[in-house]
């Protein structure tokens, strides 16, 4: 029988013929901490008793969840990764630089690749047809220890995507719906395998988005095809030799199929405290709040950058609302100034921070105070992520953050377009 | 055998409930991370606690970020074991290399405050309080392996790589 795509890549890293439900051990090709997950991988890596790491090269720190730091302590942190790095010769990505999954895919993802990363959101590089997934500091620091991992090759599940979006509608609101449908953990353990034409005519920033929130429904990795799209995206990021065509096979055994209609689908948000708590955003009109997000390793790309700055440019912030951008990378920054998008948001109102998580994870930068709500791209809301357990989170698009920033309230942002 | 109390949440605890991100400055201080554990969804965790007790939930326990502090601190407080209808997969792998149990059984049976007897080898939970009966769900080999060494690290320090079939 043939193989999904999980178990091809699987068996090429492992060496032999995996079929889901196996225990393999699988070749790292990249492994990767940040720093609220690096430290302690440091210490147990110490703890192991194994000095140094397997290949330099296939290692890499991200500093980006408190960037720069906010106060001693994780300043602290930051040094020991930064000494660690010199001393290994590994290649550290210090505060500005972004999210490491935005940096993983703009500088080190490739097709067939098996991925490992200190951070549930790893699984962005599926879109790149990488087997990338999140494991805790003590799987990774064996991983930079012995450039191997054991894996249980998951069973898939496959999303065949038909037709194209409706204006105004985004992956970001197909996701929401997916994690609707399936709920929080109605993909554990599971691989969410994307396929059909929908996926064809999607750019690898949506793809990004996608695969990046498999995990909110709990899959361990969210894997599309390596297509044309692909090559084009590798090309542009100067590693096009390390393009491959890579397909599941037509006969592949999968656990379950699901379809989604792309025309079907209209602007989507998640309330709180739950991001399988969907509901459309036209239901949620006259909700108020007192800040919006736009950013993240779900939202924070060019193309994301685009839409808000095409919905706010020539408008205004409404006045009780903060709007704040945080760019997914130096590289996208840039490119969001020499567009112009970065000149339309500040006009509009919005304070820029700097590339990195910013306030996604409640460590510094806009925490809510207490009963606020934020509308925010990121793809988490649960109680206290933002920093104040009395805060209330709500996710959607960069086009529902860019409308809402200007209504005030949620709104369908295709009444602004 | 394992004996001790249940304490009782319900589904989708998340690594943010278990070890709130407003306290990631103190990661690196685990005895002082450890003093918030849960304080967002059972205030007074910490102090009720006792060494041998269980953290029984419903399902999806963990979900979330990769933050294997949630893992550890759960451990320093002295709980056993972890008992839940289903638990998320990166804090799952987590629990275990840090050498904490994560029993998957049906925990709808088990009430808050239950005196628990968990057999690990024979993979059954009794709960004295009410007399329920249950069986605990599999785990794979090299789990098992892991947790019998203590964690990852210890079963590293002494096999020096994966030992899988
Ligand atoms: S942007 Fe948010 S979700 Fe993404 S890696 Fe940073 S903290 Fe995690």
């Amino acid at each position: 029988m043939g193989k999904t795509l999980s178990e091809k890549i699987l068996s090429q890293k492992s060496g032999s013929d995996a079929r889901a439900g196996d225990i393999v051990v699988a070749q790292v090709d990249l492994a990767f901490v940040q720093d609220g997950t690096g430290p302690l991988a440091l210490r147990q890596l110490a703890e192991s008793g194994i000095e140094g790491v397997a290949d330099p090269k296939q290692v890499a720190f991200f500093l980006d969840h408190a960037s720069p730091s906010p106060n001693r302590e994780l300043s602290q942190d930051h040094a020991l990764l930064r000494h660690f790095a010199l001393k290994n010769g590994v290649q550290l990505w210090d505060i500005g630089e972004g999210v490491c999954h935005q940096l993983v895919v703009e500088s080190y993802a490739s097709p067939g690749e098996v991925i490992v990363g200190a951070d549930s959101h790893t699984v962005t590089a599926g879109a790149l047809a990488a087997f990338a997934t999140g494991m805790g500091s003590t799987d990774v620091a064996i991983a930079i220890a012995l450039g191997r991992t054991w894996l249980r090759v998951p069973e898939s599940f496959r999303v065949v995507l038909r037709g194209k979006f409706k204006k105004g509608v985004y992956a970001k609101d197909l996701i929401l719906h997916l994690i609707g449908k399936l709920g929080a953990d109605g993909a554990t353990y599971k691989a969410l395998e994307f396929c059909g034409r929908g996926v064809t005519g999607m750019g690898m920033s949506e793809r990004f988005t996608i695969a990046n929130m498999a995990v909110e429904a709990g899959a361990k990795v969210g894997l599309f095809p390596a297509d044309e799209t692909t090559r084009a995206y590798l090309e542009s990021r100067g590693r096009g030799e390390r393009f491959r065509l890579l397909r599941p096979d037509p006969d592949a055994n999968y656990e379950e199929t699901i379809e989604v209609d792309l025309e079907g689908l209209e602007p989507t948000v998640s309330m709180p405290h739950a991001v399988d708590n969907i509901v459309l955003a036209k239901e949620l009109k006259g909700e108020k709040v007192e800040q919006v997000f736009i950013g993240t390793c779900t939202n924070g790309r060019l193309e994301d950058l685009a839409v808000a700055a095409r919905i706010l440019k020539g408008k205004r912030r409404h006045p009780s609302v903060r709007l704040l951008v945080a760019p997914a990378s130096r590289g996208v920054l840039m490119e969001a100034m020499a567009a112009g998008y970065v000149k339309d948001l500040l006009e509009a109102g919005a304070a820029i921070l700097p590339p990195g998580c910013g306030p996604c994870v409640g460590i510094h930068q806009g925490v809510l105070g207490d009963g606020e709500r934020c509308l925010s791209t990121a793809n988490r809301n649960f109680r206290g992520r933002m920093g104040n357990p009395e805060g209330f989170i709500y996710l959607g698009s960069p086009a529902t953050a860019a409308a809402t920033a200007i209504a005030g309230e949620i709104i369908d942002p295709r009444e602004m377009m | 055998m394992l004996k001790g109390r249940a304490f009782k949440f319900g589904d989708n605890i998340s690594t943010d409930d278990i070890a709130p991100g407003r306290w990631f400055h103190l990661r690196s201080n685990l005895p002082e991370l450890a003093k918030h554990l849960l304080e967002d969804v059972h205030p007074g965790f910490t102090s009720g606690v006792r060494p041998g007790d269980f953290i029984v939930a419903g399902k999806n326990f963990g979900l979330g970020s990769s933050r294997e502090h949630a893992a550890v601190i759960i451990k320093m407080a002295g709980v056993a074991a972890i008992l839940a209808r289903s638990a998320a997969r990166i804090f799952f792998r987590n629990a275990i290399n840090v050498g904490l149990p994560v029993l998957i059984c049906d925990t709808d049976k088990i009430n808050d405050g239950d005196e628990l007897e968990v057999d690990l080898e024979g993979r059954k939970v009794k709960d004295i309080t009410n007399g329920a009966e249950l069986s605990i769900g599999k785990f794979p080999e090299v789990m098992l392996k892991i947790l019998d060494e203590g964690g990852l690290v210890p079963y590293i320090k002494k096999y020096k790589d994966f030992e899988i079939p």
